[in-house]
């Protein structure tokens, strides 16, 4: 396909010459691909998106008609629409030419359907980032092709990938005020990958792209960048893969216990990984105890079975203390329960992160209190992780949470549902944190007794052998590994007993 | 009151219909998982209830949240006195069947100064009749959660919205400072006073909600389907003339036209379209070839622009 006439000509006062419509019968055998746009101010996120709406024919007449209107007198050198306006829907984002807020929409081509997110680049607003980045399956990341990559880019390519996005397309926007260059295209390209490679993203498509013009989003751009052969953007959308369902073991955080009448108690809540059928045997966590599904209950039938992402209702053999917030799980692949757990998290607020305080934490329907001790800041020039005792608004950190009560978590990178977690700020009820588990810490040495440590004289091989583990990969910054001489040792036991 | 279900129900005797595809039943689970998270975390929901086909896919949703307990919140419906009768009989006859708790409230100044659409102009009749209206309901029934049909799609504005919207004690929404949504972790903590909307259908498009409500058979009132009824045109629109309150204003005069309804509100606000989908498949492929939005036929969402920002900063839904 070519671009319609309307993304190069001029258009006349009279209407908005939208694409023209035909019907598109949606497939509809996979959910929605999850979508949002990052990149710093002004890089163009929204101006893509209206594109993408508009060359998708998700804009109606009516919408079009208030779109021509609201762009008089603000229009451009190009006399195209500020398609920007179709996302900045609130009064102050319109006044600014900013977006303030994420704005979801939906579009569809006749090969899948969409869920976007545009998100606001200022850094001020990288909470709004973060909300749309959680539950994205693909990040495109904009960059002017006349500024390249900014200390926001790496912000928000960061936070897409601890948030557990790994198809990356980069849009190089704004490729139509370089000339065209070729050159400045596969070098921001360049540089790109090399910042998505330390951050272990290996899909990355790069593509040049004019929003405005709408070259290279739905219609091709070859007419002015014949060198590039690549595909549009929407191809590699219409490509993409939605996050897969969890394949480690049955979880079922309860939202509620719904108990009708005497004859009937079932455990109300949605999947968060795995599967159950009746006749599994479950444990009930933090308890303990253990019991058999009878029954999974819903609407429409009994099933015989439901899996991750199915809203049900478990029946189970047995009567056992089962309350809001605790978990079901099956019992070959439990998740990890304890009282102090390793985390990254990203600051959302003005008053940051502080140490000590107690907050709220809360995950899946499980809400308690914690205490984050932050350890490490990320610098988002070097990559490097460098100490912190506190984290102001926008950071992303690696923190320490202890609980008063047990705690239940699945790492982060197993299931994103019972690894997923925010804090709350007893004080003003707002959210200042999103989190990732990474680890559970043995009590012993957790926060509780940050000054206390152990040495631990080991033989070399069992030594080697510890060091290899996960759970000690995970806690190497905690660690001082000292190789030493029999005879060293003697002398250091030694000063440690007097 | 808590009802029995004897553990013979639970075969629901309906469940011939083949399985959700995917998509509707991703967004159901959805759906499913906001209603008893709120149900859990608030003392006391209410759901506000329009009696249009989003309304009638909540209220669906909400039954099969519950299942096979009873709907554990009251519906509250904001009468203005200015619905279409086919509402309020499709309305009372959804109570009665699916044994539902039901709150209506109208707003006293409406019969005290005589307000009406035709006499206040649409802005301030809606204010006055609807927004101050919900507020005043709210407030009585002291809920510090509504449950409301609103989807980002509808409008620009709405489309910023979060699940669970922060009202201040005086139902304010600031859209600038909305509280960070992650994941499907909903932050469901408010002070004394505060309180939370939650809009379990956000991701659903209005392709989506007619393809539901064929999928699972769930009953809408009739003004949807397109039928001889009898029109006056007025600023642009066809308002269904059968309330002896609409006057015919000079020149204008009473037709019959093949019509039906896109969105259903106050009949004097809300223009029909000319149509002729008389089943649920007519209406999606009228749909998937629309040119128009579903908010064109809504008089109350062009009166200003920015207008639908503005009257939910105030309150409205
Ligand atoms: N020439 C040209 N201008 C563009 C292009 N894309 C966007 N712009 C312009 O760049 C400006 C900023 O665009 P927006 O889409 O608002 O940028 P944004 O990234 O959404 O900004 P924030 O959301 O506030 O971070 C607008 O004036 C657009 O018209 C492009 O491809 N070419
Ligand atoms: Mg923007």
């Amino acid at each position: 396909m070519t671009a319609p006439a309307l993304a190069n000509a001029a258009l006349d006062e009279t209407a908005v010459a939208l694409p023209v419509q035909e019907t598109a019968r949606v497939v509809r055998d996979t959910r929605p691909l999850r979508l949002i746009t990052c990149g710093s101010v002004d890089d163009g996120k929204s101006t893509l998106i209206g594109r993408l709406l508009w060359d998708t024919k998700a804009v109606k007449e009516d919408q079009a008609a208030s779109l021509q209107r609201d762009s008089n007198g603000k229009q451009n050198d190009l006399g195209l629409p500020d398609f920007a306006l179709l996302l900045d829907g609130l009064q102050a984002e319109r006044e600014q030419g900013i977006t303030i807020d994420v704005a979801y929409r939906y579009f569809s081509t006749d090969k899948r359907s969409f869920i976007v997110a545009d998100t606001p680049g200022h850094e001020q607003y990288t909470r709004n980032m973060a909300t749309g980045a959680s539950t994205a399956d693909l990040a495109v990341l904009l960059v002017d092709a006349r500024v390249g990559l900014l200390e926001q880019t790496r912000r928000h390519a960061t936070i897409a990938t601890l948030m557990g996005i790994r198809q990356f397309v980069l849009a190089v926007n704004k490729i139509d005020l370089t000339n065209y260059d070729r050159a400045r295209f596969e070098q921001i390209s360049h540089e790109f990958k090399e910042l998505a490679l330390s951050l272990g993203v290996r899909q990355v498509t790069a593509i040049p792209v004019s929003a405005l013009k709408g070259e290279n989003v739905v219609y091709d751009g070859r007419a002015s960048m014949p060198w590039y052969e690549g595909p549009t953007l929407i191809e590699v959308l219409e490509l993409a893969t939605t996050r897969s369902a969890q394949t480690v073991g049955f979880r079922l955080p309860v939202q509620r216990v719904s108990r009708p009448g005497e004859s009937f108690r079932g455990y109300q809540g949605t999947v968060a990984g795995g599967s159950v059928k009746p006749g599994d045997s479950v444990v009930i966590l933090p308890s303990g105890m253990v019991a058999n599904v009878t029954k999974i209950v819903t609407f429409d039938l009994v099933r015989n079975a439901a899996v991750a992402g199915d809203a049900i209702t478990l029946v189970l053999d047995r009567q056992v203390d089962v309350s809001r917030g605790d978990v079901i799980a099956t019992i070959d692949s439990q998740p990890m329960i304890g009282l102090a757990f390793d985390a990254q998290l990203v600051a959302l607020q003005p008053e940051g992160i502080q140490p000590g305080k107690r907050y709220w934490l809360k995950s899946g329907s499980r809400r308690q209190r914690v205490q984050v001790q932050p350890v490490s800041q990320l610098e988002l020039k070097t990559g490097k992780w460098n100490h912190a005792d506190e984290l102001p608004m926008n950071a992303i950190g690696k923190v320490h949470l202890a609980f008063d009560e047990q705690a239940i978590f699945d790492t982060y990178e197993q299931n994103r549902t019972t690894g997923a977690f925010i804090l709350i700020d007893p004080d003003t009820n707002n959210t200042v944190a999103g989190g990732m588990i990474t680890a559970k810490r043995a009590a012993l040495g957790g926060i509780h007794t940050e000054e206390s440590r152990v040495i631990l004289s080991l033989p070399a091989d069992l030594a080697d052998q510890l060091m290899a583990t996960e759970l000690f990969a995970n806690r190497r910054e905690d660690v001082e590994v000292r190789r030493v001489t029999a005879g060293k040792a003697v002398e250091i036991i030694d000063t440690i007993d007097q | 009151m808590p009802h029995t279900h004897p553990e013979t129900e639970l075969h629901n005797p309906q469940s011939t219909k083949p399985p959700l595809d995917p998509h509707l039943k991703a967004l159901e689970n959805e759906a499913i998982h906001i209603f008893r998270e709120v149900a859990a975390e608030f003392e006391r929901p209410v759901m506000l209830y329009s009696i249009g086909k989003d309304s009638s896919v909540l209220l669906h949703l909400a039954r099969k949240a519950f299942y096979p307990g009873r709907v554990p919140f009251p519906l509250l419906h904001v009468d203005t006195g200015w619905k279409f009768r086919e509402m309020i009989a499709f309305r009372d006859e959804m109570v009665e069947k699916y044994d539902l708790d039901l709150v209506v409230h109208t707003n006293p100044r409406g019969a005290a100064e005589n307000i009406t659409p035709f006499t206040h102009g649409s802005a301030l009749y809606t204010d006055i009749m609807k927004t101050e209206a919900l507020r005043q309901a709210l407030d009585a029934g002291q809920y510090d959660a509504a449950f409301g049909g609103a989807r980002r799609d509808e409008e620009a504005s709405r489309a910023k919205e979060r699940i669970y919207s922060f009202r201040t004690p005086d139902h304010r929404w600031d859209p600038r400072n909305q509280r960070p949504e992650l994941w499907n972790i909903y932050n469901g903590m408010i002070r004394k006073g505060e309180s939370v909307r939650a809009f379990p259908l956000s991701n659903w498009t209005e392709v989506d909600i007619w393809r539901y409500i064929q999928a699972e058979e769930i009953p809408i009132v009739p003004l949807y389907f397109a039928k001889k009824r009898p029109i006056v045109e007025r600023d642009g629109m066809m308002i269904l003339a059968e309330d002896p309150r609409l006057e015919l204003l000079t020149g204008e005069a009473k037709r019959e036209e093949v019509i039906r309804f896109r969105t259903l509100g106050c009949f004097p606000l809300t223009g029909a379209i000319r149509s002729s989908a008389t089943t649920l498949d007519d209406i999606i492929s009228e749909l998937e070839t629309a040119t128009v939005s579903e908010r064109q036929g809504r008089a109350i969402d062009r009166d200003q622009a920015g207008s639908m920002e503005k009257k939910k900063r105030e309150g409205y839904f």
